[in-house]
């Protein structure tokens, strides 16, 4: 039986008006996140960050510096989607949960211009 | 709502820890220390933006006690809340929901967690102690 009226699938929104999007940012940077983490923690295991030279020189190399950018890109999106959700579900007094809410969003926009911002400038010094 | 103090009915606290519970907000926890350590990732990431002589800072605090015991701390949070992620990707494709899958999938995740952990501090290790 069909429990939704036209309306309903024309709008195509539940009454939270947003969650497919969230629901569906969290899975599609997941799935970036799965297939990157395991080449970066192997670089990192391999090479370690001993030798600036090399980090340089990794990072000179634009697919490197690219991927290190969706992989940053896609970590603190993933990460605040997630925060947003455990603030949702566990601050209860509303004040405080709007104030964290606008902190987790304003943070991790803060900290995804910054590591784009770090990227291009380590893929640049030469 | 309203801040009354009125009976619930039985709650989580009523229930024996259970594999799939216990995976559950062990998902979760992983997660928001993950969430939080990716702002260390971040701090990592701008010193060696700015130079050997700002990253050799960084690379002191990482070489710490404190440092490698963080380092650590995030690299498995960072494997169990992969391979269980990856878990959840199956559920989200409707594949591995009967009780005995979700148990045995379970077990998998936490023996790729340690496995993969272990595998990755060994291969640090056999490279001179890097990072």
């Amino acid at each position: 039986m069909k429990y939704r009226n036209a309306l309903a699938n024309a709008h195509g929104l539940g009454p939270a008006k947003s969650g497919l999007r969230h629901w569906w940012m969290q899975r599609l940077t997941a799935v970036v996140l799965a297939l990157l983490t395991p080449f970066a923690v192997y670089c990192l295991a391999k090479y370690g960050i001993s030798d600036y030279a090399q980090i340089k020189s990794l990072f000179a190399q634009p697919m490197f510096s690219g991927l290190s950018a969706l992989y940053v890109l896609a970590l603190f999106w993933h990460a605040q989607l997630g925060l947003q959700v455990v603030v949702e579900d566990y601050i209860h007094s509303p004040g405080l949960e709007i104030a964290l809410q606008a902190a987790i969003k304003i943070v991790y926009s803060l900290a995804s211009a910054v590591a784009v911002i770090a990227i291009v400038r380590l893929s640049l010094i030469a | 709502m309203s801040a009354h103090k009125r009976p619930l009915s039985p709650h989580l606290q009523v229930y024996n820890p259970q594999i799939t519970s216990v995976m559950s907000i062990l998902h979760r926890m992983t997660g928001v220390v993950l969430a939080l350590g990716s702002l260390g990732l971040l701090w990592v990431l701008t010193s060696l933006s700015m130079g050997p002589e700002a990253f050799s800072g960084t690379k002191a605090c990482l070489d710490g006690t404190f440092g490698r015991l963080a380092v650590f701390v995030f690299s498995l949070c960072l494997m169990y809340h992969l391979f269980n992620g990856v878990r959840h990707l199956f559920w989200d494709i409707g594949k591995g929901y009967d009780l005995a899958t979700v148990t045995r999938s379970g077990l998998l995740v936490l023996a790729l967690a340690a496995l993969s952990t272990a595998g990755l501090w060994l291969l640090a290790g056999s490279n001179g102690g890097a990072l």
